[in-house]
């Protein structure tokens, strides 16, 4: 039996937190290779259902991330994202999904070392809760 | 200023009240059409009508307790694009109140309509209605004498739909009329809420009649919680972890029904729909390989935990999702003990007032730092 590898599906803003793996890339801050990562323009562009989908089709946890509060490039992206985001957890934890599996966090252009930091933090917490239970689940 | 008046019933037809009056609105040119449910000739069912001319008004139904279809979906088509005249539009509460819904999801106006709020006594399903009346029984005239008091007991060896027996809403709240039937002795009156001026226009003197009204209805919906509290509950308690969420929805055909069926549920270009959720044929074949075997069709979870996610905040409770299910699945009853505690989050009532801005489409910043 091979080791458990955590797999994260990870979507980015493209102002703050893409900007931020980016700078973490150049700046040479190492982090696990556990993370896919998705380019979105905002948060706030991303329909609750891909999240979903990620998770349905193997995921073991899903990262969403951000601009800081206040600092959207369109102004209240990020807040609405956020409003989304509870929403999605509230559902996921009222049917027995593990909601934290689904991160959301804000990270600026500038906290590579943060997003580094906070990958490799997900990381090793998916690893301890273990691979997705719906991967069983949902043969027959 | 709202007034309120009587409208006598001649003779006991309630029915025949409520259809003179919706015709003295075209005859009076108050409004341009109306929309109204009308009796079928073979009396089995009841059809929803657009009628323009008075004399083309002759069987209004709008207490018929069936809902073949919800109506907000009907006005939304008739005003989305601004109509040039005002329709009045009959509708039962959760009817109005998914119009609330639609007009702020800017899919319906309600500056072109005029909609008229009728007290709503329960609904069959269409096929147990229809069965009914092969039957020989009116499910109407069996359930109006039951105003007066709002003890509503269904027609023997039929039972009310399950989103009608948890329903805490029977009487509709904010329209601009009000048709109302608790606590009339609907054989001899019924009540009428509205603008004074359109009490007037209609030749109608402002009266408030003595009824048990508010005590009628209170006594109604505390019932209906307590059915509600119940069925949330036990779906709570079957409905507890992975398994038990993924044998709830086994048998789902993916046949979308129960999003046709919602009056929420608007997009003209829907994900599950189109192309973006599929995938290459020999990537079935892959998972299976992987996994042993897969469910097929796939993403039946992934649809209605999308569709609660999109729609949990908004649902009205109507229930039609589970009328329209073919295999059976308590879909409204999903979303209502899901929605119930999204709805918490944001102190939100779906259909109470267009003011509430939809939890969607607005926010506060020093709100949910938690989430994370």
């Amino acid at each position: 039996m091979s080791v458990f590898e955590p797999k994260i599906i990870a979507f980015l803003c493209n102002w703050c937190t893409y900007a931020a793996a980016d700078l973490a890339g150049t700046s040479r801050v190492q982090y696990p290779p556990n993370v896919r990562i998705i380019r979105l323009m905002c948060t706030g562009a991303l329909d609750p259902i891909y999240v979903l989908k990620a998770l349905m089709d193997g995921a073991d946890g899903v990262f969403i991330g951000g601009c800081h509060p206040g600092d959207c490039h369109y102004e209240s992206g990020n807040y609405k994202a956020r409003r989304r985001v509870a929403i999605l957890k509230n559902i996921l934890e009222q049917l027995g999904f593990d909601q934290d599996r689904v991160w959301l966090r804000w990270i600026s252009a500038s906290e590579g070392k943060l997003f580094a930091d906070t990958m490799t933090r997900m990381v090793e917490d998916i690893r301890a809760k273990g691979p997705n239970p719906l991967m069983e689940l949902l043969g027959v | 200023m709202r007034s309120k008046a009587v409208i006598k019933v001649e003779n006991g037809d309630t029915l025949g009240a409520i259809n003179s009056l919706l015709r003295g609105l075209l005859e009076r040119d108050l409004v341009q059409a109306v929309l109204v449910p009308q009796r079928l000739p073979s009396g089995d069912n009841i059809v929803q009508t657009l009628v323009s001319d008075p004399s083309s008004l002759q069987s209004a139904d709008p207490i018929a307790p069936v809902m073949p279809v919800q109506s907000a979906k009907l006005v939304s088509s008739i005003t989305a694009g601004g109509a040039p005249g005002k329709v009045a539009v009959v509708l039962k509460s959760c009817e109005w109140r998914a119009l609330v819904e639609l007009a702020k999801l800017k899919q319906a106006r309600l500056d072109s309509v005029l909609s008229i709020g009728i007290d709503c006594l329960g609904t069959y399903e269409v096929e147990d209605f229809a069965a009914m009346s092969r039957q020989g029984i009116s499910p109407t005239a069996h359930l109006l004498p039951q105003a007066r008091e709002g003890r509503l007991v269904p027609s023997e060896g039929f039972s009310f739909r399950t989103a009608c027996q948890m329903c805490e809403h029977p009487a509709p709240v904010g329209a601009d009329v009000r048709i109302t039937l608790f606590g009339f002795d609907v054989s001899e009156m019924i009540g009428l809420e509205g603008p004074e001026e359109l009490i007037e226009a209609l030749g109608l003197s402002a009266v408030d009649a003595a009824t048990e009204r508010e005590k009628v209805l209170q006594e109604l919906v505390a019932t209906r919680l307590a059915v509600r509290d119940q069925l949330l509950d036990e779906f709570r308690q079957r409905v507890r972890d992975l398994p038990s969420l993924l044998s709830e929805f086994s048998t789902c055909l993916r046949c979308h029904n129960c999003m046709v069926a919602c009056p929420i549920c608007y997009c003209k270009e829907c994900i599950f729909r189109g192309p973006a959720l599929d995938h290459a044929a020999r990537q079935y074949l892959t998972w299976a390989e992987r996994k042993g075997s897969i469910r097929m069709p796939t993403d039946t979870l992934l649809f209605h935990l999308g569709r609660l996610n999109h729609m949990a905040s908004s649902c009205v409770g109507c229930g039609l999702c589970t009328s329209a299910c073919p295999v059976g699945l308590p879909v409204g009853t999903v979303f209502r003990a899901v929605g119930q505690k999204v709805q918490a989050l944001f102190e939100y009532v779906p259909g109470r007032s267009v003011d509430d801005p939809l939890p969607v489409a607005t926010f506060r910043e020093e709100e949910l730092q938690e989430v994370g």
